[in-house]
C-alpha cells in the first residue's frame, strides 16, 4: 500500500499531477527491482525509511489534534446520543464526587431538534444572515477596493481609515455599536431626534435587530474583503487595461471582462472564508442582541450555546445535537463548494 | 504602466473625481466613527458618557476608575497569559507541520490537509460542550490552562495552514542547496528555512494572539467569577441588562484595542497574503 505512494521528494513549487505520477512510476519501478521477498513489509519499511521525517514533522500536530479535537468531537457526537444535562453529568459538589448518570437514548435528540419548527426558523435566518452579510460585504468591499486601486491624493489615508474596523478586536467594536444603537441614549437616535425623526428601536424590534446585526457584521467584515480584493486587483497586469482601452472598451466593459475574471481566484477564496466565518459568527449576535429580542436574531451557533450555557437546566445533549447538525451543514457546504471548484478544474 | 496610470487619471472628469472622494469620505467616516466615538466617550466624565458633545470636560477619570476599582488589570493579565501561551505553543507545534505539507509528498498528506482545513471551519458549537465537560472533569474550568488547551483547538490548525502558505513562498532551491550541503530535512528546516520564515512566523503568531485575545464564546462559558475573566468576558460586565457603565466600558475598550491596533498597522499586508495563499494553492 505504502509502496504505491510517491517518495518524499522535495516538491517543486509548480508541482502538478503529471509530476506526481512520474515520481510514483519511478518508485514502483525501483520496488520491483529491489524487493523480491515479502513485498508488503519491505514496502512499508521503505515507506518508513523515506517518509519518516515527514511523518515526524507532522506528528505533533496530528497528536494534538487527535487529543484536543478528535476526542472531544467523538465525545460530542456521543453526548448528542444521550440525555446528558446539568443534573446528570459527572461533577464535583464540594468534596463530593457525583458520577455521571446520563443514558444512551439513540437518535431521540435529533428527532426532537429536527421535529421542532425552531430548527427550521434558525436555519432559515442563519442562511439569510450568511448570504446577506457575505454578499453585501463582498459588493461593498469590491467597490471600495476598486476605488482605492486608483492613483489619487489621500489614498493612503483613506486606506488606513477603511481598515480600522479590522484593527480593533471584534468584541470591542460590537460594544461600541451597542453603545451607538442604544435606544434611549445612543447617539444614532439622538441625531435622528435632532432631525425630528422618532427613535429607531435598533436592537429592540425583531426586524430592526436583524438589520442591525447584519450592518455591524458587514462593518466588521469589509476591511478584510477590501484588502484581499485590493491585493487581487494589483496582480492584474496593467497592460490588459491598456490594450482594452486601445480597443475602445468602456469602463464597464473593462471591469466586466478584465477585472472580474482577474479577481476570480481571490474572490472564491474570500467568499468561502467569509461564508464560514459568518455562518459561525458567534460574538456579533451574542454580544449585540443575545439572540434577542425574543429569539429573533438567534443563529444556529448561538442557539447551541444557549442550550448548554444559558437556559436552565443546561441541556448538554441537545446542545451537542445542534453542534453536530451545524457541522454536518458545513461539511455539505464544503463538499458542494469543492465539487464546484473541481468542475472548474481547480483542486481546492 | 506609468503612462497608462497618468492617462486614466487625466481622463477622470472632475465630477467623477468628486464622486470618488465623496464616497470614500462617507465610507471612511462610517468606518472610523464608532471607534472614534468610544475614544471620545472614554475621555468624558462617566456621568456625561451619553452626551452627544464630541468633547465634554475631558478627564482620565474613567481610566483611573478602571485601573483602581475594577478587575480590569486581572482580566488584562489573564488575557495576556492565555493568548500569549496559546500563541507560543500554537506556532511551536504547527511550524514543522506547515513545512512538511509545504515541501513533501507523503502518505496521509491529503487527509491531513483536509483535516486542517475542516477543523478551521469547525464551529465552536460542536466542541464547546464536550470540552466543557472534559475540563469540568479535569478541574480545569476557570483555569487559564483550560482556556489555553481550548484555544489550541483553534490555533494549531490555523497556524499550520497559514505557515504552509508562508513556506510556499520560500523558493525550494534553498532546500535543495541544503540537501546538497548534506543537511537532513530537519537541518534544512531549522537552519535555512526557519530563519527565512521569521516574518511569516511572526505574523502567524500575532494572528493567533489576536484570535485568542478576541475570543468570546469559550471565554464566556468557561470562565466565571470576576477575577478569572478574560477581557472578552470582563467587558461584558460593564454593560448588562441592569447596569450600563458606558464610561468604564469605553475606557476598557480603548485599552484593549490599542495593542491590537498597533500590531495591525504592521501586519495586515502579510495577513491577507498568508490566509489566501494557503487556501488557493494546493
Amino acid at each position: 500500500m505504502a509502496a504505491d505512494t510517491s517518495q518524499s521528494v522535495v516538491k517543486a513549487a509548480d508541482d502538478g499531477v503529471g509530476n506526481d505520477s512520474a515520481v510514483r512510476g519511478r518508485s514502483r519501478w525501483t520496488d520491483s527491482g529491489n524487493t523480491g521477498n515479502t513485498r508488503n513489509t519491505g514496502g512499508l519499511r521503505r515507506a518508513l525509511a523515506t517518509h519518516w521525517y515527514a511523518w515526524a514533522m507532522v506528528a505533533p500536530v496530528v497528536l494534538v489534534l487527535g487529543v484536543i479535537i478528535g476526542w472531544p468531537l467523538v465525545r460530542g457526537i456521543y453526548l448528542s446520543l444521550t440525555d446528558a444535562n446539568e443534573r446528570n453529568v459527572a461533577r464535583d459538589i464540594g468534596a463530593r464526587h457525583i458520577d455521571a448518570t446520563y443514558e444512551f437514548i439513540g437518535l431521540d435528540n435529533y428527532a426532537a431538534v429536527l421535529g421542532d419548527p425552531v430548527f427550521l426558523q434558525r436555519l432559515v435566518w442563519t442562511v439569510v444572515w450568511t448570504v446577506a452579510c457575505v454578499s453585501i460585504t463582498f459588493v461593498l468591499g469590491l467597490t471600495l477596493a476598486n476605488m482605492l486601486n486608483r492613483q489619487f491624493r489621500g489614498r493612503a489615508a483613506y486606506r488606513m481609515a477603511l481598515i480600522l474596523p479590522w484593527a480593533v478586536p471584534g468584541f470591542v467594536s460590537v460594544f461600541a455599536w451597542r453603545f451607538l444603537f442604544n435606544r434611549d441614549n445612543g447617539i444614532l437616535n439622538k441625531v435622528l431626534d435632532g432631525g425630528g425623526i422618532a427613535a429607531v428601536p435598533w436592537l429592540d424590534d425583531p426586524t430592526w435587530a436583524k438589520f442591525s446585526v447584519i450592518a455591524v457584521n458587514v462593518w466588521l467584515g469589509i476591511p478584510f474583503m477590501m484588502v484581499a480584493i485590493l491585493g487581487g486587483l494589483q496582480s492584474i497586469p496593467g497592460e490588459l487595461y491598456e490594450a482594452a482601452e486601445m480597443d475602445g472598451a468602456s469602463a464597464w466593459q473593462r471591469f466586466r471582462h478584465i477585472t472580474l475574471p482577474g479577481l476570480r481566484t481571490v474572490s472564491m477564496t474570500v467568499i468561502l472564508l467569509s461564508t464560514i466565518w459568518t455562518f459561525n459568527m458567534f460574538p456579533v449576535i451574542f454580544l449585540l442582541t443575545r439572540g434577542g429580542p425574543g429569539d429573533s436574531t438567534e443563529i444556529l451557533v448561538t442557539q447551541a450555546f444557549r442550550e448548554a450555557f444559558i437556559t436552565s437546566p443546561r441541556d448538554f445533549a441537545v446542545s451537542a445535537t445542534w453542534g453536530v447538525l451545524i457541522l454536518l451543514l458545513l461539511m455539505i457546504f464544503a463538499l458542494v463548494y469543492r465539487r464546484s471548484l473541481r468542475k472548474q478544474g481547480e483542486v481546492w | 504602466m506609468t503612462t497608462t496610470r497618468t492617462r486614466t487619471r487625466g481622463s477622470r472628469s472632475p465630477f467623477a473625481s468628486f464622486g470618488l472622494h465623496a464616497t470614500l469620505v462617507v465610507a471612511s467616516v462610517i468606518a472610523v466613527f464608532p471607534v472614534l466615538w468610544i475614544l471620545l466617550t472614554s475621555l468624558k466624565p462617566a456621568q456625561h458618557a451619553i452626551t452627544t458633545d464630541f468633547v465634554k470636560e475631558p478627564t482620565l477619570s474613567n481610566y483611573t476608575y478602571l485601573l483602581e476599582s475594577s478587575h480590569f488589570l486581572d482580566w488584562f493579565l489573564n488575557s495576556v497569559l492565555v493568548a500569549g501561551v496559546t500563541t507560543v505553543l500554537g506556532v511551536f507545534i504547527a511550524a514543522t507541520t506547515g513545512y512538511a505539507v509545504s515541501r513533501f509528498k507523503f502518505p496521509g498528506m491529503k487527509p491531513l490537509m483536509w483535516t486542517l482545513l475542516i477543523t478551521q471551519m469547525f464551529p465552536m458549537a460542536i466542541l464547546i460542550v464536550p470540552l466543557y465537560n472534559l475540563m469540568g472533569q479535569l478541574g480545569l474550568l476557570n483555569q487559564p490552562v483550560g482556556l489555553i488547551i481550548t484555544y489550541l483547538t483553534i490555533a494549531v490548525p490555523f497556524c499550520a495552514w497559514m505557515m504552509k502558505g508562508f513556506f510556499d513562498t520560500i523558493p525550494v532551491e534553498i532546500d535543495e542547496s541544503g540537501r546538497v550541503d548534506g543537511l537532513n530535512p530537519f537541518g534544512t528546516f531549522w537552519r535555512l528555512i526557519l530563519p527565512l520564515a521569521k516574518p511569516g512566523l511572526a505574523v502567524t503568531g500575532f494572528y493567533a494572539f489576536i484570535t485568542a485575545w478576541g475570543e468570546v464564546a469559550y471565554a464566556s462559558a468557561f470562565m466565571v467569577g470576576e477575577e478569572n475573566l478574560t477581557l472578552a468576558g470582563g467587558l461584558q460586565t460593564f454593560v448588562t441588562q441592569y447596569t450600563s457603565n458606558w464610561g468604564a466600558m469605553s475606557a476598557a475598550s480603548v485599552l484593549i484595542a490599542i495593542p491590537a491596533a498597533i500590531f495591525f498597522v504592521f501586519a495586515q499586508r502579510h495577513l491577507v497574503a498568508g490566509m489566501t495563499a494557503g487556501a488557493t494553492k494546493g
